[in-house]
């Protein structure tokens, strides 16, 4: 089904890109972090409609769940936690500037030199139909060819960050 | 199908303003939500490589959910050591902590 040239798929992708690159924007450049934390929750948002356009619907979910669902809470709370301060006076610091013209050098460097002649001839037709599914993504996981040192590691790896950022931010008493 | 350049372009867009946010705010919760944008646009390249070049193998997916688990990690662990720096010196600004500075 195409209307005037351009199918659903890639109207969906510019929704979910405008989505995505105006919740960033909205990061960058917003006083208020209450705010920015809404327009991070976008941005994610986006993400996950962008997620579910490459078929992998199980990603989009745990950008859902986890992004959204953990980190952005916890941004909020964050926030709270440090209200005075989230309103500065001065957002940026004073090399805001040289930031801006490094970003951009950086996007079209990036653009005109590596993602338009390297992989702007890859046609569409090349990508092939068949992808994978969310069972076969489990079973890659528990695979002992494939990806089930790196879970380990990874679960170890999380275990370590909660217990540590427990600690690192719990009240000590005997400085209180 | 959209072209594959059109998803990495949204990426190098959306880590530029990462970047720009990591480089420019002086709020360090500003700073992290830059670098959870940055991360995210690793992953929406990882993703598209993944089902434009090698969809018959998990790989790209897989790392993609590796790095969601390392976000996490590092957005508890970055929070936690904010929430820490501004009870002991009552701010967020990344200039006014210098401890380590020399």
């Amino acid at each position: 089904m195409v209307i005037g040239g351009i199918t659903p798929e890639a109207l969906a992708f510019g929704f979910f890109t405008i989505l995505t690159l105006g919740g960033a924007l909205g990061v960058a450049l917003n006083r208020n972090l209450v705010r920015g934390a809404v327009w991070l929750i976008v941005s994610l948002f986006g993400m996950a409609g962008l997620f579910v356009l490459l078929s992998a619907p199980f990603l989009a979910a745990v950008q859902v769940l986890v992004y959204i669902g953990a980190i952005g809470i916890l941004f909020t709370f964050a926030v709270m936690l440090t209200r005075s301060m989230t309103n500065l006076r001065e957002r940026f610091t004073n090399q805001w500037w040289i930031s801006a013209i490094v970003a951009a050098l950086f996007f079209l460097f990036l653009l005109l030199g590596v993602v338009v002649p390297v992989w702007g001839g890859l046609t569409p037709d090349q990508a092939p139909a068949v992808v994978g599914t969310t069972e076969q993504l489990g079973a890659s996981f528990v695979d002992g060819n494939q990806f089930v040192l790196p879970f380990e590691v990874v679960s170890l790896l999380l275990t370590a960050a909660i217990i540590g950022a427990i600690v690192i931010a719990r009240l000590h008493e005997e400085e209180e | 199908m959209v072209p594959l350049w059109m998803y990495l372009a949204v990426g190098a867009a959306l880590f530029c303003i990462g970047t720009y946010t990591v480089l420019s705010r002086k709020n360090a919760i500003a700073i992290l939500m830059g670098v959870e944008l940055m991360l995210n646009a690793v992953n929406l390249n990882l993703v598209g490589f993944w089902r434009y070049q090698a969809p018959e193998n998990m790989s790209g997916q897989a790392f993609a959910a590796f790095v969601l688990v390392i976000a996490a990690a590092e957005a508890a662990v970055g929070l936690a050591i904010i929430i820490a720096v501004y009870r002991s010196r009552r701010s967020v600004v990344v200039e006014d902590v210098d401890l380590l500075r020399w």
